[in-house]
């Protein structure tokens, strides 16, 4: 009985075997297919030439007032060619002209259009992004400080006054069919030039992994990934600008592998030169940031989704300076859970739509603050809300904070001791849309990072022009 | 015992690869899918990334799209920049070869018929437009036939073995689709020549095959949503040249289109625009049976 039924499965097996040979027919079969669709192309670029004449004909006829039996005739010509090319296609099982069926008034078959033959044709898409602040605060805002942190030289507000922010502009090709590449440059108030981002993403390995390499922004986290002007708010929250120098980017290697599953599950791994904040002077001989991070998400019914997300981040600095020279070199370890949540009325956010989205922040620096033996713990957290009440038009409401530990009494009064004083901030905002490549906004932030509070009113604008990208969830 | 559990195993494994050799699409719009069905049948499975309720030019790149996207063998989409503000996005992200624009995954509709509407300049001071023309090609049937004809050779290209299944169904759907034509404009006889208000420039194919003769669009420019001040004008305009009803897509904002309606004095009409849009839309025949049924009952109103 057993030998019967190993048997039974051995030539259920064998069926396997002599697929082998079908694929050798598939692939003989796939290659006519390639060859016949050579030909289907050739003739669809004479019938694209052929209706390009038709209509001409069409044009000078109707000019003239004269009947139409050039055109016509030009067109039944097209008619045929496009039947020779549809019976070309063995593939094409039914070889009808359904081109006569489509076409009412004037035959028009289908015309694939020709690409441009000009010397740009390959040329990238550029796109602008143009941004402008009015700044209006009860205190200096190039002066706040955030108590508690040592923090970087990005972390601060948007200047007091009139100020054009960051303007960028971002070139974006397929390199070849393999890669593809992206560059960023990124123009500061004091007219420095930088590289945001300049690095090249696969397009075709399989298993969906992808790998970026070059300088980028972390996928840590929800709104680290996103360029300044796709964020929900004119400024990054706190704990953002306080422990990640409002964006975590360097120089390095990315490797993403989505799972092929319903439920969205992406994993993600980074190796970093360590440069940027919080990292400092490219320690462990240039690789001085790990992170490693997961992101899920799926719909939760027809109006509602949400995305998740759990990432790590530790980095070495060495003589990390801030502030007027103090130097910090140890590490840092950062942990950050982020949570969005979308609702759109049946999923159609054209005239309602809310957004909600939290991380939390915990994470450790360690090490020596200006000579200093110490270790602190940090927590820090926000929480916000976009709300789009009618086309063009949203509210938004954002509540941040940051709590530090004591780093101890030999570093009391430093920038690492938040005098008891737990910093908060609070930001209201109203945002016009005058379409989706124009933004003016106006933002009200309380802030308490300070031992003063500051009261701030921002009017920005922000604009993108050229040919850019879809935005991410 | 437990050899044979294995040995079923196997052997159930080794004949459900070959048995069903099954083509999972990604379908950018209901339309597109329901077409997809039509031709491709049991041998195909078919995801809808969006509803009728939704509007296909904002469409949020969503987990749930980019997970899909990631094991799906084709993608039937609109094209001509339809999808471009969310379709790239689900693309990158979901990073699967086979749908990657330009191979034969990726089939766009707009391909296999002639576009209308191509603007002569390109200048994003005129609205949402797209540069390969008006890409609502759905509103005219006429152009599924050569659509059909086309995704039937895409379908036997990436699954050769069902090439004949595929091809004798379409030839069934095109026989079925001609009939269903013919039925249709007849029926929609008494809509032909007269006038209508439009929500969005989404129709003209629709206006080309019924005769219809859109007197004003109820967005300034493509994209655009109305002003009072605007939409004042509209009315000026329709007092000048009556319509007899204005239409809007079931996705659409219902607030310009009810207000014209009242203030004009002519019916509103709610069309489906894709399948699912109405409650009468169920498959891609009920779809135009449910459109010209809501302007007929427009027009005895």
């Amino acid at each position: 009985m057993k030998r019967l039924i190993v048997l039974t499965a051995f030539a259920l097996l064998a069926l396997s075997p002599a697929r082998a040979d079908e694929n050798a027919d598939l692939a003989a079969i796939k290659a006519e297919i390639g060859a016949m669709n050579a030909k289907i192309h050739s003739l669809e670029v004479r019938l694209a030439k052929a209706e390009g004449d038709a209509r001409q004909a069409r044009a000078e006829a109707s000019r003239v007032k004269a009947p139409v039996a050039v055109a016509s005739n030009a067109a039944s010509q097209t008619a045929q060619t496009f039947d020779q090319a549809q019976t070309a296609a063995p593939a094409a099982p039914t070889p009808q002209a359904p081109a006569e069926a489509v076409t009412s008034e004037a035959a028009a078959p289908p015309p694939p259009s020709s690409p441009p033959a000009s010397n740009n044709a390959f040329n990238p898409g550029i796109a602008a992004v143009l941004n402008g602040f009015y700044v209006a605060s009860s205190r200096d805002t190039q002066k706040q400080r955030i108590l508690g942190v040592a923090a970087g030289d990005e972390s601060g507000l948007p200047l007091r006054g009139f100020s054009l922010g960051e303007s960028e502009v971002s070139l974006a090709a397929n390199i070849d069919p393999e890669l593809s590449g992206f560059l960023d440059f990124s123009m500061k108030d004091d007219n420095s030039l930088s590289v945001e981002e300049a690095y090249i993403l696969t397009k075709d390995l399989p298993y969906g992994l992808t790998v970026k390499a070059g300088r980028f922004l972390s996928g840590i986290g929800y709104l680290n990934e996103r360029h300044a002007h796709d964020w929900s708010f004119s400024d990054a929250s706190l704990p953002y600008r306080a422990f990640l120098n409002s964006q975590y980017g360097d120089d390095g290697i990315q490797v993403r592998w989505l799972a092929p599953t319903d439920q969205f599950l992406e994993f993600g791994a980074e190796a970093f030169r360590g440069d940027a904040y919080p990292a400092a002077n490219a320690q462990h001989g240039g690789q001085g940031t790990f992170t490693a991070f997961v992101h899920t998400g799926n719909d939760i019914d027809e109006s509602s989704s949400y995305l998740a997300a759990l990432s790590y981040l530790h980095s070495r600095a060495e003589n990390r300076a801030t502030g007027n020279g103090d130097l910090f070199t140890g590490n840092d370890d950062l942990g950050i859970a982020s949570l969005v949540y979308k609702w759109a009325p049946e999923g159609n956010p054209t005239v309602r739509n809310l957004t909600l989205a939290s991380e939390l922040f915990y994470g450790r620096e360690q090490g020596l603050y200006d000579g200093q033996a110490f270790g602190q713990n940090r927590f820090g957290w926000y929480a916000q809300g976009v709300y789009q009440f009618m086309p063009q038009w949203s509210v938004g409401l954002r509540y941040a904070g940051i709590d530090t530990q004591n780093p101890g009494p030999l570093l009391s009064g430093s920038p690492l001791d938040d005098l008891g004083h737990g910093p908060r901030a609070e930001t209201a905002l109203l945002e016009y849309d005058t379409s989706e490549f124009g933004r003016l906004r106006l933002q009200y932030t309380h802030d308490e990072s300070d031992l003063k509070p500051n009261d701030e009113i921002l009017l920005q604008y922000t604009v993108i022009y050229g040919p850019h990208g879809a935005h991410r969830y | 015992m437990r050899k044979l559990v294995i040995a079923a195993a196997l052997g159930v494994l080794g004949l459900s690869s070959t048995a069903q050799a099954n083509v999972s699409i990604f379908a950018c719009e209901p339309e597109w899918g329901a077409l997809a069905k039509e031709v491709g049948g049991d041998k195909v499975s078919v995801y809808n990334a969006t509803t009728g309720a939704q509007d296909p030019h904002q469409i949020q790149a969503r987990p749930s799209l980019i997970a899909k996207a990631r094991g799906a063998d084709l993608t039937v989409c609109d094209g001509a920049e339809l999808e471009i503000g969310w379709l790239p996005m689900i693309l990158q992200q979901a990073d699967n070869p086979k749908i990657a624009v330009g191979q034969p995954g990726a089939f766009d509709a707009t391909n296999y018929v002639h576009l209308l509407e191509q603007p002569s300049r390109l200048d994003r001071a005129e609205g949402d437009i797209h540069a390969a023309g008006n890409p609502h090609i759905q509103t005219d049937p006429r152009m599924m036939l050569p659509i059909s004809h086309a995704l039937a050779a895409r379908l036997a290209q990436i699954d050769p073995g069902d090439a004949a299944y595929f091809g004798q169904r379409e030839s069934d759907f095109e026989k079925r689709w001609t009939a269903a034509i013919a039925k249709w404009t007849q029926e929609a006889a008494p809509l032909r020549g007269i006038n209508i208000a439009v929500q969005h420039h989404a129709w003209i194919y629709m206006e080309n095959w019924l005769g219809l003769h859109e007197v004003v669009p109820l967005e300034p420019k493509p994209g655009v949503p109305p002003s009072s001040g605007y939409l004042a004008e509209v009315l000026q305009k329709l007092q000048a040249t009556p319509a007899k009803f204005v239409i809007r897509a079931a996705y659409e904002d219902d607030r310009p289109s009810e207000f014209i309606a009242e203030h004009a004095g002519i019916p509103a009409v709610k069309l489906p625009f894709t399948v699912g849009g109405t409650d009468g839309a169920k498959d891609l025949f009920s779809l135009y049976e449910d459109t010209i049924s809501r302007m007929l009952a427009g027009l005895k109103k």
